[in-house]
């Protein structure tokens, strides 16, 4: 299988082509990603884009569903905070 | 313009879609979020990358392969995938106008479309329910659906040492995908007692019988739970999870048949990941938007055609309540067939009676009891997004003296954040029950976010030349 390489807050994360940037994270040992208002930590939860848990920037692009979005090479992710919005 | 707009390529809309075009529709469109159909229960890893061994992964893969073809062989039936329906407008005696953009996932620059179809199958599906418990929002704690989307979609196991707990056969699938990913599952707890489950699935058992696969589906998943030694526990459930950062543990209860944990039988098991599913709750928003009549379940209300209390609008699948893919591809049929103004055929129609048969069951064995409302402790959260908990939706309710939803929504924001309510939304109003007049938190305008820029464009194109 082809490999496709991201961009997460600046550190190289590597996956098998086709998987979404959250299986990516998830295959790297990360299960959060995000962290609420009260600073709860959030990763992937329903898995089928209806909890909003999973939300990150890809190329500058906020709130993208990281369970959703299939990771494209070159992709750039950073973390979202809630509080920074 | 279509004459039979489907919204949902899981096998309800797949078999509609076609089904539709079988009975005389000259032009079907199907409209799927994702980037092929087969919905959640034939999800898969996009085309390039598909396991020359795929079907392994699936129950029924030559069959979703054949539903497939068929659509794509049709030139009069148009596949829209990356479609995100965000909006129905109703209108007085014809179906809504569909609007929808095109595009990836959360994108912008979409491209608008607006559909104004003769006839409207809403296929939407169902989303999991998961009931709330301290460290329910623990990273590390997934629905069972997460963890079979994970590992059939994208060949992920969501952990290492792996519980899974609800209830439902929706488990046991889980657990086989789970093993093949590579992940150790170190348990099945099954809330449903064993007295429950008896009289739910073994009443008259030679029904069952008409159902097919059904039991040697099941025979397959048992096997695959002796091969690794997997126990099964049923009348128990993980009542907490436990750690600061992640799940490093689960609390199990035992249960009574109400659901209720029996004090004295907690047991801690060290897991790092923890699948919970406790049913599914049909995805009614855009039904909701379109006006049709819900039952008291949240399923939306239909007749023998799948007619829908709004004219010209069928719906088919876990949307009119939850039964499996079998039911969801009858209703299809059914519901296609009506759409274009045909006439079922009976086999579809004696299958949907089967079906819906073994959906009886289902509820009946599986039903959330009472019970487990009192998981969740004053400080466990239930609003995942804006971290409203339990207690605090309590008092305010007492204290607002409203018995509205909206007021207390807008009180404490639970339902205001970014999920809008889906995941905590019938957690709310089982928690509040007998407190609140029962009311609906899928009432949702907007069914997906769309973007301020693409609702600009939509509104300065006029997009309705777009129509096919």
């Amino acid at each position: 299988m082809t490999r496709v390489r991201i961009e997460v807050d600046g550190s190289p994360v590597e996956g098998l082509a086709g998987q979404s940037i959250a299986a990516l994270l998830l295959a790297t040992g990360r299960t959060s990603w995000r962290r609420t208002r009260t600073g709860r930590p959030r990763g992937v939860f329903c898995g089928i884009g209806t909890c909003f848990d999973c939300v990150v920037t890809v190329n500058g692009l906020r709130d993208v569903r990281a369970c959703q979005r299939r990771a494209a090479d070159g992709d750039l992710v950073e973390l979202q905070e809630d509080d920074r919005a | 313009m279509p004459d039979v707009l489907v919204v949902g390529g899981g096998p309800a809309g797949m078999a509609a879609a076609l089904a539709a075009r079988r009975h005389g529709a000259e032009h079907v469109v199907l409209l799927e979020a994702g980037d092929d159909v087969g919905g959640q229960y034939w999800r898969h890893p996009p085309a390039r990358h598909v396991d020359p061994d795929e079907g392994r992964w699936h129950h029924g893969w030559q069959r979703f392969l054949d539903l497939r073809s068929a659509l794509r062989r049709d030139p009069r039936c148009e596949v829209v995938t990356n479609a995100h329906v965000w909006s129905v407008d109703r209108r007085d005696g014809a179906p809504p106008l569909v609007h929808a953009v095109i595009g990836e996932v959360d994108g912008q620059a979409r491209v608008p479309r607006t559909f104004d179809p003769a006839a409207l199958v809403l296929a939407t599906g169902a989303q999991e329910r998961t009931l709330p418990f301290p460290g329910w929002d623990l990273p590390g704690v997934f629905t069972a659906g997460a963890a079979q989307a994970l590992a059939k979609g994208d060949r992920v196991a969501v952990g290492r040492r792996v519980l899974v707990t609800g209830s439902g056969p929706f488990l046991l699938p889980v657990v086989s995908s789970l093993v093949r990913v590579g992940a150790r599952v170190v348990g099945v707890v099954e809330a449903a007692g064993a007295a429950r489950l008896a009289r739910g699935w073994g009443a008259k058992p030679w029904r069952l019988a008409a159902t097919g696969g059904k039991a040697a589906e099941l025979a397959g998943y048992l096997r695959v739970l002796a091969a690794h030694r997997i126990p099964y526990r049923v009348g128990a459930a993980v009542v907490a999870a436990h750690g600061d950062d992640r799940v490093e543990a689960v609390t199990v209860a035992r249960l009574t048949p109400d659901w209720s944990p029996v004090p004295g039988t907690q047991r801690r098991v060290e897991v790092d990941a923890v699948c919970v599913g406790h049913g599914f709750v049909p995805r009614a928003e855009l039904a909701i938007s379109a006006g049709c009549a819900l039952g008291e379940d949240g399923a939306v209300e239909v007749d023998d055609r799948q007619r829908t209390s709004v004219p010209g609008v069928f719906t088919a699948g876990e949307l009119t309540g939850i039964g499996g893919v079998d039911l969801a591809l009858a209703e299809g049929l059914v519901a296609g067939a009506a759409a274009a103004g045909g006439e079922p055929a009976p086999a579809a129609l004696r299958r949907r009676a089967v079906f819906r048969e073994f959906a009886t069951r289902l509820a009946a064995a599986h039903a959330v009891g009472p019970g487990g409302r009192s998981w969740a402790d004053d400080t466990t959260v239930v609003c995942r997004c804006e971290d409203v908990t339990a207690g605090a939706l309590r008092r305010a309710a007492e204290l607002t003296g409203s018995k509205g939803l909206r007021p207390l929504k807008l009180t404490t924001r639970a339902g205001l954040g970014l999920c809008q309510g889906r995941t905590c939304g019938p957690a709310v109003e089982d928690l509040l029950t007998g407190v609140l007049d029962p009311g609906r938190t899928a009432h949702r305008p907007i069914a997906v976010p769309v973007r301020l820029g693409e609702l600009a464009d939509h509104n300065r194109t006029g997009n309705r030349e777009d129509v096919p």
